[in-house]
């Protein structure tokens, strides 16, 4: 049997606004997914630290403070340095689209901005699984 | 007397005493108001026959218990709501400019963001911070960023409205400082710091310290303004984060009131009398798009509010049943696709919050589901609240909508809603229980998963998002902030570290923490002499955390 694809959904940063984190979440988990859910205000330290412990697949990482530019590319690189990069970043939130080139150019392999369906999420996942 | 004449002598009464009492001191703004083809639009319209009990204990008069259709009497007759759009950014110096800015449009009241570190009490060189100094709102670290802010904006001229919680008695304590540096003394200023530390462990996660130390300090708050700030509204009791979070229109007001009843049980449980804080305490909605519910939603909170301050609390003054509130239009409403459609999303949720009664505007600009709101998109924001205002005439009447049969068939039925979870969460033991047991969170996250289902399915049409969309080139003109910014902001700190005394902050620092171990002493004075020796928000806030502790989240999916 497969192992189920286990993924973090992570909040970095200092905003609070987790409906779209907690929605993503749940609509993974009810679509056969093994979630992990980190809570609000989470250093990429930390984030890192729960996705090696958990032994995750994907970190999708939602922030809406505009503090993406930072600390998605902090993610990546931490989780580099501790030899994990074969876990695959993806994020979403209010990220202005001329953003997103430099995100993934610094390994954020796909952004989702708002009013994305699910499904796309979905179909990301088992295309980069 | 006919049964039927009960409504007219009614209403006799109320425009002799109740209308007089505030026409006598603040005159209409115009002697005849009139519809645009001058048929004559009174003051309030009644109806002419029925049950007339039932008239006056649901309904009544405006500036009357139980508030329904209103909490002044003359409403948007004698004045409109006060215009105020919520911005800051970047430094003190950018900010202040844009208050300048929105003032010189015609705006009559001032709103402040501040940055996620300020909000949650780090200083911007704390690393904590890093990316996200000046982001969503102006970075404060010590008194002289405050100064900066309101630099050439007398504070006894402007009302300020300050969205500060789990801090708010440093940044209030700095604005008080900034008023005595400009020479104004504090009886004079008016505004309001949200202060509203429940909902953030709830909705909006700006939460610093557990339940209890930060129910204190939201108490000394009430007993210092109630002395020294008297016009100052201590709290603003807020709905607005949790409808954000996904909430329905019910439960929106069902858990600010839930909330509002645990903050008045604090301040009665440190042994204030009720109506010595209570014309203080302040409200701020949502305004979606169904705007007949939301119209109801806000006559039944009004009704609601006046219910349990006479009936629970025993208030007796008559502003101590008031329900006052802010409103701001529903940022999940917007859509980051074809933004100009928010224009008109944001009109409805105007005409909703005016057609509720609101006291005070906040309109979004239509682009800000893809970053900060631009000048042009403030403008046109602002301008719908004046178009409204001036051209829509329903500022003529007070409640216009009241009688019809479907808006106050909704009124009792969100109250009845409302009701049932205000009895829930009194059963579970009150608000701090039932969020720590997680019970408010689910009943919001289930609201939000069923709705953003809804729209996955394409049973709830959103235009330009699952319906009538097209494709768009992605918009050029986005406000960023300059990410060299923190650096700024870090040495225009260091520069004060070296330049204030650092003995004195010192000692203020230790008299904080001694005064903040003892739970019977009102810490504001002395985080007043702390700001004023430019000791930073930081600073105390850590002295804060050292001896109250911090709050966990506790994690509901």
């Amino acid at each position: 049997m497969m192992k189920k694809i286990r993924i973090l959904i992570a909040k970095p940063g200092l905003d609070g606004h987790d409906r779209g984190a907690k929605y993503v979440a749940r609509a993974l988990k009810d679509a056969g997914y093994e979630v992990i859910y980190t809570g609000i205000r989470q250093t990429p330290d930390a984030i890192v630290k729960t996705a090696i412990q958990e032994d995750v697949d994907f970190i999708g990482l939602s922030l809406l403070s505009g503090a993406h530019n930072e600390l998605f590319p902090k993610v990546v690189e931490l989780l580099k340095s501790k030899n994990a990069d074969d876990i695959i970043v993806f994020g979403g939130g209010v990220i202005p689209e001329s953003d997103i080139p430099g995100l993934k150019e610094n390994g954020i392999r796909a952004v989702f901005t708002p009013g994305t369906p699910i499904k796309d999420i979905i179909a990301y996942i088992e295309s980069a699984k | 007397m006919s049964k039927d004449e009960h409504f007219q002598k009614r209403r006799k009464d109320w425009e002799d005493t109740t209308v007089k009492k505030t026409t006598d001191r603040f005159p209409e703004r115009k002697t005849e108001f009139a519809t645009s083809s001058w048929i004559p639009a009174d003051r309030i319209d009644i109806p002419e026959s029925g049950d007339f009990d039932n008239y006056s204990d649901k309904l009544g008069f405006p500036g009357e218990y139980p508030y329904t259709r209103g909490v002044q009497p003359t409403m948007y007759r004698g004045r409109f709501w006060t215009m105020r759009q919520y911005a800051g950014f970047g430094t003190a110096e950018e900010s202040n400019e844009r208050y300048k800015f929105l003032l010189e449009q015609g705006q009559t009241g001032l709103s402040i963001a501040f940055d996620l570190p300020t909000q949650i009490g780090y200083d911007s060189d704390d690393p904590i911070a890093e990316g996200e100094v000046g982001k969503v709102g102006v970075a404060i670290d010590t008194i002289e960023d405050m100064e900066i802010l309101f630099d050439g904006i007398p504070l006894d001229k402007v009302s300020t409205s300050m969205t500060i919680n789990a801090p708010a008695a440093v940044l209030l304590a700095m604005y008080v400082a900034v008023a005595e540096k400009q020479g104004v003394s504090r009886d004079k200023l008016t505004g309001t710091i949200q202060n509203d530390i429940l909902k953030e462990y709830m909705a909006r996660g700006t939460y610093i310290f557990p339940p209890k130390p930060s129910l204190r300090l939201i108490t000394n708050i009430f007993e210092y303004c109630s002395a020294e700030v008297p016009k100052w509204n201590t709290i603003s009791i807020s709905g607005y984060h949790i409808r954000e979070a996904g909430s329905t229109a019910v439960q929106e007001i069902a858990f600010t009131l839930a909330n509002g009843i645990e903050y008045v049980k604090a301040a009665l449980k440190v042994g204030m009398d009720i109506d010595s804080f209570a014309d203080r305490l302040s409200f701020f909605f949502n305004a979606h798009n169904d705007l007949l519910e939301e119209v109801a939603k806000f006559r039944a909170a009004r009704r609601i509010w006046a219910k349990v301050m006479k009936e629970k609390f025993n208030a007796q003054k008559p502003t101590s049943m008031m329900l006052r509130f802010h409103t701001q239009t529903g940022g999940s409403t917007l859509t980051a696709q074809q933004p100009d459609n928010n224009i008109v999303r944001v009109a409805i949720q105007t005409l909703a919050a005016v057609l509720g009664g609101t006291q005070s505007l906040h309109t979004n600009s239509r682009d800000e589901a893809l970053g900060l709101p631009t000048e042009d998109s403030v403008r046109i924001a602002l301008r719908t609240q004046q178009i409204v205002a001036h051209e829509s005439g329903v500022t003529n009447s007070i409640d216009p909508l009241a009688g019809s049969y479907t808006i106050e068939k909704l009124t009792d039925t969100i109250e009845a809603q409302a009701w049932h979870y205000l009895n829930k969460i009194e059963d579970i033991g009150g608000m701090v229980r039932a969020i720590e047991n997680g019970y408010v969170q689910k009943e919001i996250q289930d609201a939000a998963y069923r709705y953003q289902q809804e729209v996955e399915s394409g049973e709830r049409v959103v235009v330009g998002v699952n319906k009538f969309t097209i494709k768009e080139n992605p918009p050029s003109d986005i406000l960023k902030v300059d990410p060299k910014l923190r650096d700024l902001q870090i040495n225009k700190l260091s520069e004060i570290k070296k330049l204030r005394n650092n003995e004195n902050v010192t000692q203020k620092l230790n008299e904080l923490r001694l005064a903040a171990q003892d739970p019977d002493i009102n810490l504001m004075p002395t985080i007043v002499a702390a700001v004023k020796e430019y000791a930073t928000l930081g600073e105390i806030c850590n002295i804060l955390r050292e001896v109250f502790g911090e709050y966990q989240e506790s994690i509901v999916l």
